[in-house]
């Protein structure tokens, strides 16, 4: 993983509430053995109508949003099923953090382990990005803030480990074998 | 743990047994390092997490500790004349092809097609005795809430931490708090688990167990069977939990003596005597607690995009009109405009399209005696799939003539696996087709692109089939 310091872009707000993962990435793009390319099946079933053709007026195909890696979306984003296919898309499309007043539980650890910063934030500085699609927004993730549109700074919270991780590229697995001992050392007296 | 620590203060079913499993404890700097006992795998969640093994030259730690089975990419027609298994596309065959790869070469033991333990992957570890009270359990799939159960803690993982289970045993996690679901009164005749869960989903919401750990207790989760409250606990997820527990009595001991990987004879009343004590001590405090009285509850029905959109099956589907916040106004509109259901119209009598019984949430052999008692002597008005969890309910079904009941209805009796509930092996609705299902999710093209899902319990799913439409259980099986 790449180090990720901060983040600037404008935003692409999908302001729904409980946006699950059968929309981030519907099932029949789960039969990958692989995670590469998923970005084009990305919220597949809002992007393009039957016939595969874009939706002109689904705002990931908006002119203005083509390079944003921001998205701002209703409360409980990403609920629904553990499978990683989800921020393997978002981040193959380019997102590189979403924003919400709740993220479920599995997605935002599944997000963290792939570079994707899951942001929440208190209602009155979500309303704010919801009210103003493409502002450019600046996630720091030292300081754990964004700056919003307004001139003002909003905080999320961001376990200290993960930030460890996203600050330096590193990925949990190096940390989970080096405690081999006191692993093998519980297995033993198990 | 020992009996000085258990004695410390009083603690919850959850408190205990994450506590007996912490390799090294959380700080601020670092996670807990909790020990898994038991890693479940399907095909769909696990071949990054292999090859990420093969790039970084890992062996699975404990292939003893880990079990695999083909469940969402299989077909759920019977296998060809000429031996080859009717799979609906390429892709599916690849998938399951990767998972037989994988686990020769990393020594996982696989019960894959054609084995006669093979099924989805909640219904066939419980079967097989693996999921155990007190232990920990993952899988890359977020229904394995299904195992809590046992008593044990149980929660989906993504593929990376497939990865780390596969590497080490073990995970990295915060501490998740604690929720108590206090189930009060009592189930009514023709109300079942199911219904249960999916008022209780509608009273908290689809987020709103989002960071905890449910327990589920009270009289009316003590009455329910294993099957019941495996279906309680599937949910949780659909509730925002990443798990959900209940903790073991001796209808869990009852269910699990005998099975292939329990204890015997003397372990296994020493495994009891073990188990006894992992009930919340009284006095335990937990995070957050709720009460639901079930005593009026009804045969549930949802009508919208999530699993909160449920209403009794003699409810009308709400008016966006009433609701004052703008945002659920807003969710409730798009529900209603995805499904094409009018407010304030009854949801009985709603036409539909497909039946579906089965899934980890109801596809075990109580599941199907329930939708039998409803079809049978009846006809199906609409298609039917009747998909057995596993071999073994299928082959148990089978032997009480369930199979016979449905297919005189008319309705298709498939092979096992996860078919319908997420329409990844071809078992999917056409757009625009309503579907009353027994599985767990009713999101947007869940069960094939532009379908509509009803989620009921088996009997009003049952019920619906040979009616054609929404129907109320009770008054078929009554009459």
């Amino acid at each position: 993983m790449e180090p990720i310091r901060t983040i600037e872009s404008r935003t692409v707000v999908i302001p729904r509430e409980n946006i699950d993962t059968d929309q981030i990435i519907p099932g029949r793009f789960l039969k990958v053995t692989d995670k590469q390319g998923l970005g084009k099946a990305l919220f597949s079933d809002w992007r393009y109508d039957a016939g595969g053709k874009p939706r002109p007026e689904f705002v990931l195909n908006l002119p203005e949003a083509q390079g944003c890696t921001v998205l701002v979306a209703g409360d409980n984003f990403g609920c629904g099923s553990s499978r990683e296919h989800a921020p393997w898309a978002l981040v193959d499309h380019g997102i590189r953090a979403v924003v919400s007043t709740r993220i479920a539980d599995i997605f935002r650890n599944n997000a963290l382990k792939n570079g994707l910063v899951p942001v929440v934030l208190d209602p009155a500085s979500h309303a704010k990005l919801l009210a103003a699609p493409g502002a450019k927004v600046r996630i720091d993730i030292s300081s754990q803030t964004v700056a919003l549109p307004d001139g003002t700074t909003a905080s999320f919270p961001l376990d200290g480990f993960a930030k460890y991780c996203l600050l330096n590229g590193v990925d949990e697995l190096g940390f989970l074998l080096s405690q081999e001992e006191a692993i093998a050392a519980f297995e033993s007296k198990v | 743990m020992t009996a000085a620590t258990d004695a410390r203060r009083a603690r919850t079913l959850f408190e205990k047994v994450w506590d007996a499993h912490v390799v090294r404890a959380e700080t601020p700097e670092t996670p807990a390092v909790l020990y898994v006992d038991l890693h479940l795998m399907h095909e769909v969640t696990s071949p990054q997490a292999f090859s990420m093994l093969r790039e970084r030259s890992l062996k699975v730690r404990r292939p003893d500790r880990t079990l695999a089975t083909t469940d969402h990419s299989t077909p759920t027609l019977p296998r060809l004349p000429d031996g080859r298994w009717p799979f609906y596309d390429a892709q599916n065959e690849a998938q399951v092809a990767q998972i037989e790869r994988n686990a020769r070469d990393f020594g996982v033991e696989l019960h894959g097609l054609g084995d006669p333990q093979q099924g989805v992957v909640h219904v066939f570890g419980p079967e097989m005795g693996a999921t155990q009270p007190g232990m920990t359990v993952v899988c890359g799939d977020s229904h394995t809430a299904t195992h809590g159960a046992f008593g044990a803690l149980a929660f989906g993982i993504g593929t990376s931490e497939v990865g780390h289970v596969l590497a080490t045993q073990c995970l990295l996690q915060r501490k998740p708090r604690s929720l108590a679901i206090r189930v009060e009164g009592a189930l009514q005749p023709g109300v079942t688990a199911k219904d249960l869960v999916l008022a209780i989903i509608a009273q908290i919401g689809v987020g709103g167990g989002t960071g905890h750990v449910m327990e589920f207790t009270g009289p009316a989760v003590r009455a329910l069977t294993m099957e019941g409250r495996m279906t309680l606990c599937n949910m949780a997820i659909e509730g925002g939990a990443r798990a959900g527990m209940i903790a073991p009595d001796d209808v869990t001991f009852q269910w699990l003596a005998g099975k292939p990987r329990v204890p015997q004879g003397a372990a296994f009343e020493a495994a009891v005597a073990r188990w006894r004590r992992l009930p919340t001590d009284d006095g335990a405090v937990y995070d957050r607690e709720v009460t639901v009285d079930v005593s009026r509850l009804e045969p549930m029905v949802t009508f919208g995009t999530n699993p909160a959109q449920g209403i009794p099956v003699t409810g009308r589907i709400p008016d966006p009109g009433a609701e004052k916040d703008p945002a659920a106004r807003a969710t409730l509109e798009s529900a209603l405009r995805y499904m094409a259901l009018t407010p304030g119209k009854p949801i009985l009598g709603q036409k539909i399209d497909v039946v579906f019984v089965g899934s980890c949430t109801n596809g075990r052999l109580e599941d199907l005696r329930e939708a039998a008692r409803v079809m049978r002597g009846r006809k199906v008005r609409t298609r039917t799939l009747v998909v057995a969890g596993s071999h073994a309910v299928k082959k148990a079904a089978e032997a009480e003539g369930l199979d016979r009941i449905f297919r005189d209805a008319g309705a298709e009796w498939r092979e096992p696996g996860c078919s319908m509930c997420l329409a990844m092996n071809g078992d999917m609705l056409e757009p625009g087709q309503y579907c009353v299902s027994t599985s767990n999710r009713n999101f947007e093209g869940r069960q094939g692109p532009g379908g509509r899902t009803l989620l009921a319990s088996p009997a009003t799913a049952a019920a619906a089939a040979v009616s054609g439409a929404v129907a109320d259980p009770r008054r078929l099986v009554e009459g």
